[in-house]
C-alpha cells in the first residue's frame, strides 16, 4: 500500500524547506518580491516544477501543504501574487519554452515583479476562440502583429502576455493558429481599461499595431497554437476550480459566517437552502481531493472541467444566498467609483462578490462550453454540427 | 493504511473481479428472473459470492471466517452489485445484521452467526426503527418478557429482507430497557409475509412475533450502540450502491445517446441531450466524493461518523433519483418500457431515497451538525 502523501519524505521536504523559508524571511516583515523570491529559490513555488525553476520536482498534490505553511506565518495566498501569471502562463511556460527562457522569466513571475495577462479573446472570437482574427505574419526573425483583444485581466499592469494569432488564414481555424509571448512595452501596444460590473476596471482592451515579435518567443510549431492554447486553458480551469482545501472554506465560508452573524433572519426555508450549498461545496470539496490523489497517480479525469463548472456556479448560489440574507442592506453598495476597493473587499464586500460572481461562469468558458466539453471530452458524446467545420478560416461566413 | 480516495491496486482488482462476476453470472436477464421468482433472489448466488469468491465478509474480522480488510473493500463490492442489481439480502445481511453482529461484545454469538453470513449459507436481517436513517428508541414496539426463556410480541410492518433471513436480529424492549435478540427464522409463533415491493429486486416482508422464543446478545447502551453503528454503515454501504447504480444508468444512457438518430444525427448531439448528460456525470461524481468520503470515515475515524454518513446517503439519494429519472427521459418511449433497464435502477434509486432515512432528513441532520452548531 502506498503511504498519505502527507507522511512521504517528499512531503516532510516540503514541509520543512517551507518552514526555513518562513523563518528565514518572516512573511510579514519580508518584502513581497524579496519573500516571493527565497519561495521560489527553494522550490516552493511550484513544488512539481523542475529544480532550479521554482519547483522540487515533487508530487504536485504537495502544494498546498507548502502554502499552508505560508499563510500560517503571516504571508500570502502565493497565486495572487500574479493571479494569471501562476495560475495560466507558468504551465505553459514549464512545457513549451526553452530552459533559458524559463529561468530568465519564472523568477520574476514568481516574486510578482513581472506580471502576466493573456491575450486570446477577440470581439469576434469569446467562447469560438479558435476562429480568432488578430494576423501574425513572418518579418525576418520574427513575427508582425495586428489586431485586437478584449476582456484581458490585468493587462493595464501586466509585463508580459501569451497571445494567440493566426498565421495561416487558408487552413480550417484550428490549424492556423500560433501561439506567442509578447513583451507588453513593444512599440504598437495599446491597453485600455473597460469598466466592469462592480465599476472598476480589472480588464481592457488591447490593440496590437505592427507589434514586432522574435521567432525565440513563439511556444510550439508554427500552426500548433491550439493545440498550446489548450494545454493553457486546462490550467486555467484547473486554476479557477481548484482553490478550496478545508471543510468550510472558500465561498461557503462567507454564506456559514453571515448566518451565524445574523440569527434574526433564520427560518427554516433559508436554513434548508443553506444546508443544500454546504452539501454541494463539500461534495466539491471532496471531488476536489479524490481528483488530486487521482491526478497524483497519474488517472486523469473529466475533474478538472468538472470542478471549474461546480465552483462558479456554486459561487453563484452562494452570494445570490447571501444577498437574500442580508436583506435590504443588500441593497447598497459602498461605491461604483473607478477606485472601488477590490472585488473582494470593502464595508460591502458580500455585494462586490455578489456581483463579481456573475464572472465565474463566463471566464475561463462559459458553462455552456463546459458543459459541452465535459459531454464530448470525457463522455465522448457526438459533436454538434459545426457550420465552420472543415472550411478555411478565410471563407467562415461572418 | 491508505489515504482517502486511494484504492490499492487490491481494490482495483476486487472490483474488476467482482463486475466480471456479476456479468457472468447475475446479467440483467437473470436479475430479471430472479425479481419474478417467489423469494426474489437466488440463494446458490449468494453462497456463491460468499464461498467462491468470498467477498460477503470483507468487514469481518478474520475471527469470524471474515477477511479483516475493511468497509471500503466492502463498499467496493456492494458498488459493484449495486451497478448490476444483483438480487439478494445486501441490505438486511451485508449492511445492516453483518455489522450489528461485528459490533456487540458477545464472543460465542458472534463465533455462532457470522461465519455461515460470511459464507453466504445463511442470511439475516435487523428488526429495527430506523426508518429515519437513526435508531428511534421511542419506536421500538416489540416486547420482550423472559419466562422459560426470552419470548418476543409484537409486529413490524416492513423488514428488509425478512422472509428470506434465517436469523432475525430484534431490537427488543424488556423491563430494563431495550435489548437486542437472535431469532431464528423457523421459530415458533414467528410469521413472515412476503410484501410486493416497487424494486422487486429488493424484497420486505411483515414479521409478526407471538411469545416467539429469542435468543439475548445484547442489552441497554450496547445494543443501541450495535444497532445505531450498523445504521451509519448500512447508510453509507447504500450510498455506495446507488453510485454504483447511477453510475451504471449513466454508461447505458450515453452509449444510447450516441447512437440512436433522430434528425440525421445521433441525439447526443443535441445541447439539450448533451448538457443533461454531463450534469448526471457531475451528479454521479459529487455523490461518489460523498459516498467514499463516507465509507473511510467510518473505516479509519476521519471525521464526524454522523456527518460523514449523513452527507453521503443525502448525496448519493439524490443523484441516484436524478441520473435513474434522466436515464428515462434520455431513452424516450423505451425508458418507459418494462423491458427497457432504466425502470429497474429508478425503482432501486427510488427506493433507496425512502429506506434508512430520506435525503431530507439526512440534510436536516447535516444542518443541524453544520449550521446549528455554528449559530448556537
Ligand atoms: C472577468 C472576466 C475576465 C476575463 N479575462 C480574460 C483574459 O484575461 N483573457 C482573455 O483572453 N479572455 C478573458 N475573458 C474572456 C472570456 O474567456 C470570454 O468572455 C468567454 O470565453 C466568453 O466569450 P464571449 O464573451 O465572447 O461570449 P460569447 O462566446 O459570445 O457567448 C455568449 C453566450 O453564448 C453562449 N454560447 C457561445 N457558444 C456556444 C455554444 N457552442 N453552445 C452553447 N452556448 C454557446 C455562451 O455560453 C454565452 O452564454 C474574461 C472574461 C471575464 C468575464
Amino acid at each position: 500500500m502506498t503511504p498519505s502523501p502527507t507522511t512521504t519524505p517528499d512531503a516532510e521536504l516540503v514541509e520543512a524547506t517551507a518552514r526555513r523559508v518562513v523563518a528565514e524571511h518572516p512573511p510579514t516583515s519580508t518584502p513581497l518580491p524579496e519573500l516571493m523570491g527565497a519561495w521560489y529559490d527553494a522550490g516552493l513555488t511550484w513544488v512539481h516544477f523542475p529544480v532550479g525553476l521554482g519547483g522540487l520536482e515533487a508530487s504536485r498534490a504537495l502544494q498546498p501543504l507548502a502554502n499552508r505553511v505560508m499563510r500560517e506565518a503571516g504571508g500570502p495566498e502565493p497565486r495572487t501574487v500574479n493571479t494569471i501569471g501562476y495560475g495560466i502562463v507558468a504551465g505553459t511556460i514549464r512545457r513549451y519554452a526553452d530552459r533559458e527562457f524559463a529561468a530568465r522569466r519564472l523568477r520574476p513571475l514568481a516574486t510578482g515583479e513581472e506580471k502576466w495577462c493573456q491575450l486570446f479573446s477577440e470581439p469576434g472570437a469569446g467562447s469560438d476562440l479558435a476562429g480568432l482574427a488578430t494576423r501574425a505574419v513572418r518579418d525576418g526573425d520574427g513575427w508582425r502583429v495586428n489586431g485586437q483583444k478584449v476582456w484581458n485581466s490585468l493587462a493595464h499592469l501586466s509585463r508580459w502576455a501569451i497571445l494567440l494569432a493566426r498565421t495561416d488564414p487558408d487552413v480550417p481555424k484550428h490549424k492556423g493558429l500560433t501561439y506567442f509571448v509578447v513583451d507588453m512595452q513593444s512599440p504598437g501596444i495599446t491597453v485600455r481599461p473597460l469598466r466592469q460590473i462592480t465599476g472598476r476596471a480589472a480588464f481592457n482592451e488591447v490593440f496590437l499595431d505592427d507589434v514586432f515579435i522574435p521567432d525565440s518567443q513563439r511556444f510550439g510549431e508554427v500552426g500548433e497554437g491550439w493545440i498550446v492554447a489548450n494545454s493553457t486553458l486546462g490550467d486555467e480551469r484547473t486554476s479557477l476550480g481548484d482553490r478550496v482545501a478545508a471543510r468550510g472554506s472558500g465561498v461557503i465560508a462567507d454564506a456559514l459566517a453571515l448566518w451565524a452573524a445574523h440569527p434574526e433572519r433564520h427560518d427554516p426555508v433559508l436554513r434548508d437552502r443553506l444546508v443544500r450549498l454546504w452539501v454541494r461545496a463539500e461534495t466539491q470539496r471532496l471531488t476536489g481531493d479524490r481528483a488530486r490523489v487521482a491526478a497524483s497517480k497519474g488517472v486523469a479525469g473529466a475533474e478538472s472541467a468538472i470542478i471549474k463548472l461546480l465552483n462558479s456556479e456554486l459561487a453563484q448560489a452562494v452570494y445570490e444566498f447571501c444577498l437574500e440574507l442580508l436583506g435590504p442592506e443588500g441593497t447598497l453598495i459602498d461605491t461604483y467609483s473607478l477606485d472601488a476597493p477590490d472585488d473582494e473587499s470593502g464595508p460591502t464586500a458580500i455585494q462586490r462578490k455578489y456581483l463579481r460572481s456573475r464572472a465565474t461562469t463566463l471566464e475561463g468558458g462559459t458553462s455552456e462550453i463546459m458543459r459541452n466539453v465535459i459531454g464530448e471530452r470525457f463522455l465522448k458524446l457526438p459533436q454538434e454540427l459545426r457550420a465552420d467545420k472543415g472550411i478555411a478560416w478565410k471563407d467562415i461566413p461572418r | 493504511m491508505t489515504q482517502e480516495f486511494e484504492f490499492d491496486d487490491e481494490i482495483v482488482e476486487l472490483r474488476s473481479m467482482v463486475r466480471e462476476f456479476c456479468a457472468e453470472f447475475s446479467p440483467e436477464a437473470l436479475v430479471r428472473e430472479h425479481m419474478e421468482s417467489e423469494l426474489g433472489y437466488d440463494p446458490a448466488l449468494w453462497r456463491r459470492l460468499g464461498t467462491d469468491i468470498g467477498v460477503l465478509g470483507l468487514a469481518v474480522p478474520e475471527a469470524y471466517d471474515g477477511d479483516g480488510v475493511g468497509l471500503v473493500a466492502q463498499a467496493v463490492v456492494v458498488d459493484e452489485l449495486g451497478a448490476a442489481l444483483v438480487c439478494g439480502p445486501v441490505l438486511g445481511t451485508l449492511a445492516l445484521a453483518m455489522p450489528t453482529l461485528v459490533a456487540l461484545a458477545d464472543e460465542d454469538a458472534k463465533r455462532e452467526l457470522l461465519p455461515s453470513l460470511c459464507s453466504g449459507e445463511h442470511v439475516a436481517t435487523l428488526v429495527a426503527p430506523l426508518a429515519t436513517g437513526v435508531l428511534d428508541e421511542r419506536a421500538v414496539t416489540i416486547e420482550a418478557t423472559e419466562n422459560d426463556g426470552w419470548r418476543l410480541t409484537g409486529e413490524v410492518a416492513q423488514v428488509p429482507d425478512g422472509a428470506a433471513a434465517d436469523t432475525l436480529l430484534v431490537l427488543a424492549r424488556t423491563s430494563d430497557g431495550l435489548a437486542l435478540f437472535a431469532v431464528a427464522g423457523d421459530a415458533d409463533g414467528l410469521t413472515r409475509t412476503a410484501l410486493t415491493t416497487l424494486d422487486l429486486t429488493r424484497r420486505q416482508a411483515a414479521v409478526s412475533f407471538a411469545a416467539t422464543p429469542a435468543q439475548l446478545l445484547a442489552s441497554g447502551t450496547e445494543a443501541v450502540g450495535a444497532v445505531e453503528r450498523a445504521a451509519l454503515v448500512a447508510s453509507v454501504l447504500l450510498a455506495v450502491e446507488s453510485v454504483g447504480g447511477a453510475q451504471r444508468m449513466l454508461d447505458v444512457t450515453v452509449a444510447h445517446v450516441s447512437t440512436r438518430k433522430q434528425f440525421g444525427q445521433p441525439v447526443g448531439a443535441f445541447q439539450a441531450v448533451k448538457h443533461r448528460c454531463a450534469n448526471l456525470l457531475i451528479a454521479v461524481e459529487t455523490a461518489r466524493s460523498a459516498a467514499y468520503h463516507g465509507v473511510w470515515a467510518l473505516q479509519d475515524g476521519t471525521d464526524d461518523p454522523q456527518l460523514a454518513a449523513g452527507l453521503a446517503k443525502a448525496a448519493a439519494s439524490e443523484s441516484y433519483q436524478a441520473v435513474s429519472a434522466g436515464a428515462i427521459q434520455l431513452h424516450g418511449g423505451l425508458g418507459f418500457t418494462w423491458e427497457g433497464s432504466p425502470h429497474l435502477y429508478f425503482k432501486r434509486a427510488s427506493t433507496n431515497g425512502l429506506t434508512l432515512g430520506t435525503a431530507t432528513q439526512h440534510l436536516d441532520r447535516v444542518a443541524a451538525l453544520t449550521l446549528d452548531a455554528v449559530s448556537a
